[in-house]
């Protein structure tokens, strides 16, 4: 059983580092500032829940997994607002996104 | 009242939490501070449906959540594929919608929703109108009259 946990623990690990790694290559390929916090967001949505999940397992039934669980909420409720904070404000100033043609080929992966 | 209530409970479970020590001392300190909280939060009228929704309580977080979440989980790989492809297949797109919400909880709960899932990201928010960027086109398109926005507006018209 404890491995079977373990096990369950460190893909989540992995996974989460995985997305986390792949929202710094997305903040680096991205051609402008808001398709750049679409990247972010991969970061902070998969990576940090995927990461917390994994430490949540390690955990067990413990004051630190409801701590992690917190942490979770915390991160949950703040990185939205965060981001639409930034977005808010560079629309303000007046940073115009950098925009796709109407029509062009269409974009499945 | 009961939302001044629930908050003391809250911030007392969060010390708790937070501190991890059982002693006397910390007990009553812990007490004190969250009862001090709730009398500033009263006084800045911020302890009431919006600061504190509990009305939405467990509706949301048995039904909205796990489907919120599966959304992230979707969309979030979509975003990473995206990322990875070496063609980088984006079209960022801004579009305009008009949400069915009618309490600025609701809409606030559709804006952040927006926000959370990778590939949308809601920029300015208001009654008449969201203006959200998104990573492509189809991202776009699938705003308006979504199944978010139906869920957020039945979450909210819940009693």
């Amino acid at each position: 059983m404890t491995m079977l946990i373990d096990a369950a623990s460190w893909a989540c690990l992995v996974a989460g580092s995985f997305f986390c790694v792949v929202g710094g290559i997305g903040l680096l390929r991205m051609p402008d500032f808001y398709t750049r916090i679409h990247a972010a967001s991969v970061t902070e949505t998969l990576g940090a829940g995927l990461l917390l999940l994994g430490l949540l397992l390690q955990a067990g039934p413990t004051l630190i997994a409801a701590k992690l669980v917190a942490l979770g909420l915390l991160v949950f409720f703040a990185s939205p607002t965060a981001a639409h904070a930034l977005a808010s404000a560079a629309m303000t100033r007046g940073l115009a996104p950098l925009l796709a043609p109407r029509e062009d080929t269409p974009s499945k992966p | 009242m009961i939302h001044s209530v629930s908050m003391l409970v809250v911030l007392y479970l969060f010390w708790l939490l937070l501190s991890g020590n059982f002693g006397a001392f910390l007990l009553s300190a812990g007490a004190g501070c969250a009862a001090a909280v709730v009398l500033i939060a009263r006084r800045m009228d911020v302890a009431d449906h919006e600061g504190h929704p509990i009305h939405l309580g467990l509706r949301a977080l048995l039904s909205y959540w796990p489907w919120l979440v599966k959304e992230i989980v979707k969309s979030g790989w979509d975003v990473s594929r995206r990322i990875l492809d070496p063609r980088l297949p984006v079209s960022p797109t801004l579009a305009s919608f008009k949400p069915s919400q009618k309490t600025d909880v609701g809409l606030v709960i559709h804006a952040n929703s927006i926000t959370l899932t990778p590939g949308t990201l809601s920029v300015q928010v208001a009654q008449d109108g969201i203006l959200v960027h998104a990573l492509t086109r189809e991202g776009a398109a699938a705003l308006a009259g979504s199944e978010m926005d139906r869920r957020v507006s039945r979450l909210e018209d819940s009693p």
